[in-house]
């Protein structure tokens, strides 16, 4: 791990620099239009400092997006509409809830499947199925219809994320839940152990990596479902509202400081997780 | 009404005994095939049953037999849709971001730097909401299909870079020596030994990305389209309320979706028979 600090650093780098050139090449149209227009010669100088200065630019400029961030996540008041902690609050919310239902679910299932075998032939290969099926397209519909069923705000975004995040829990959950050997399963007889306790004592510890690598994977899509089911809802609030305005009234800037601020969540949950894990795994000695 | 539901309700029990007395017996491949099947048509007849039953407006949630009448009776819209989203966006993307991204994998793989620097930053980039540049491409590339093919190569680019980069270092040491007392140079030893081993990487990649790459051609009609494809149609009609509509894209979606995994697998279990995982 030690060995790739420079590495990344470099490609890092390497990204933030091909931004920054990028931006120059996609701006320098409105940059020359402009010119043209005000009949100044544009020195290559001028060039780049307009290309990263414009206000509605094609591709804003890295720090344009710093100084975006900056604008509406400190200075303003977190209650306020154009906050985008207030936004990030909002899709967080419904991330976590849809998160937590689809963990349950998907725990829930995976005890089934495991100890059921009916529903684990019968239902197994339609989960699996399931996720070929594009299903974020389903996402507006969703919505409309629990609206018009008479449920709004948080539940119809958690649905999808619900949905999109209880299926790596099933995949993983009945593999770890099967994970324990034939060995093992015996030495429980030999205890002559109940059901229960064979579930609590061996099976669940057992299933403990699987579920945090589970976990990872289906709180990453649990916020992907918040942001498009935040899409169909006409733009009211959070990080996916702040991405269908931006793009109605072409505010670059908007679009990728909501972009950005989805990434940095997304980062952090996934990093949560996986300072859990591990102070979990080390303490049942696991890792 | 009361018979409806007691149809579902009837059908419910037959299908789970049925299954029940099926899951009992030996696995064989009529089983397998045989149970997940009649829990599906169990489903639909329950959803059938408790539509009718309980009168619920097609508003909210329409028959299967409903959807089954407008599917039929709309073919050509849905055909229309089918080849704007699926065939312009989807599949040109698919395979502009899988090639760039294997071209790529293989260039990374050269330099040991690169591909320590390039692999968790792209495990990164994998984990983030990629969708939300959708927006921002639909500005670039206008509203027809193009830009729809760009999301999508966006959003299939990196986990399958990952996937190639893992599956290149997959062979071990022990084989790489024996080819290279064999005397087999850089390229013959990619063909012959790496590009093999790493065939189950990248079809693990492919397989991820055909989800994604219809799940992107889909979202991102919803941030501006022509006047066709399966993600205007869906968003259109559910402001018409024309919700049967709506489910028959879902079921064309889903028939594409599937039909696209399988034929990657199908391709898969042809390219790498060698491998524990395909072994019967």
């Amino acid at each position: 791990m030690k060995g790739s600090v420079l590495p990344v650093l470099t490609v890092v780098c390497g990204i933030f620099v091909i931004w920054y050139a990028a931006a120059v090449w996609l701006n320098a149209t409105w940059a020359y239009d402009k010119a043209a227009r005000s009949g100044v010669e544009l020195s290559t100088q001028m060039l780049i400092a307009d290309a990263w200065s414009q206000e509605k630019p094609k591709l804003p400029a890295p720090h344009q997006v710093a100084v975006e961030i900056w604008k509406t996540t400190v200075e303003k008041k977190i209650t306020s509409k154009r906050s985008l902690i207030y936004h990030s609050w909002i899709t967080l919310s419904a991330t976590l809830l849809g998160f937590a239902l689809g963990t349950a679910l998907g725990i829930a299932l995976a005890v089934g499947i495991i100890y059921n075998r009916t529903m684990d032939r019968s239902v197994m290969p339609w989960i699996i199925a399931s996720q070929t099926i594009p299903i974020l397209a389903i996402a507006p519909m969703i919505i409309v219809v629990l609206n018009a069923a008479g449920i709004s705000g948080l539940l119809p975004k958690a649905t999808i994320s619900m949905y999109l995040s209880f299926f790596p829990v099933v995949v993983g959950m009945v593999k770890g839940l099967r994970s324990p050997d034939q060995m093992q399963l015996d030495q429980m007889r030999t205890w002559s152990a109940s059901g229960a306790q064979t579930f609590w004592r061996l099976r669940l510890p057992a299933s403990m990596p699987y579920l945090f690598t589970s976990l990872k994977i289906g709180m990453a899509a649990s916020l992907v479902g918040a942001i498009v089911g935040e899409l169909p809802t006409g733009a009211v609030a959070g990080l996916g509202a702040r991405l269908l305005a931006g793009s109605y009234y072409g505010q670059t800037i908007q679009i990728w400081s909501a972009l950005l601020m989805a990434a940095a969540l997304a980062a952090a949950l996934v990093g949560l997780i996986g300072l859990i894990q591990r102070i979990t795994l080390s303490r049942m000695g696991m890792a | 009404m009361t018979g409806w539901l007691l149809f579902a309700l009837l059908v419910w029990v037959g299908g789970w005994w049925l299954n029940t007395r099926l899951a009992a017996r030996r696995v064989t491949r009529f089983t397998s095939l045989i149970i997940p099947v009649i829990f599906g048509l169990t489903l639909i007849a329950v959803w059938e049953g408790v539509v009718r039953g309980f009168e619920i407006s097609p508003v909210l949630l329409p028959a299967p037999s409903d959807i089954a009448t407008r599917f039929a009776s709309s073919t050509s819209i849905l055909w229309e849709d089918f080849v704007q989203t699926v065939i312009k966006g989807a599949l040109t993307g698919y395979v502009m971001g899988c090639g760039s991204a294997f071209l790529i994998a293989i260039l990374v793989d050269r330099y040991d730097f690169l591909r320590r620097g390039l692999l968790p930053v792209g495990n990164f980039v994998a984990a983030l909401p990629v969708i939300g540049l959708a927006p921002i491409l639909v500005m670039w590339f206008g509203f027809d299909w193009q830009s729809k093919a760009a999301v999508v190569v966006v959003m299939v680019f990196f986990p399958m870079l990952v996937n190639t980069v893992q599956g290149l270092s997959a062979s071990s040491s022990m084989q790489r020596d024996l080819m290279r007392t064999w005397a087999a140079g850089y390229w013959t030893t990619l063909l012959r030994l790496r590009l093999p081993a790493a065939m189950p990487f990248i079809f693990n990649g492919l397989k991820i990305a055909s989800t994604l790459a219809l799940i992107g051609a889909i979202v991102a009609e919803f941030f501006g389209s022509p006047i066709r494809g399966m993600g205007f149609r869906i968003s259109t009609s559910v402001g018409q309320l024309a919700l049967d509509l709506v489910w028959a894209e879902i079921v064309v979606a889903a028939i594409t979706g599937s039909a696209f995994y399988g034929a990657i697998a199908i391709i898969e279990r042809a390219v790498t028979f060698w491998h524990p995982s395909q072994r019967r």
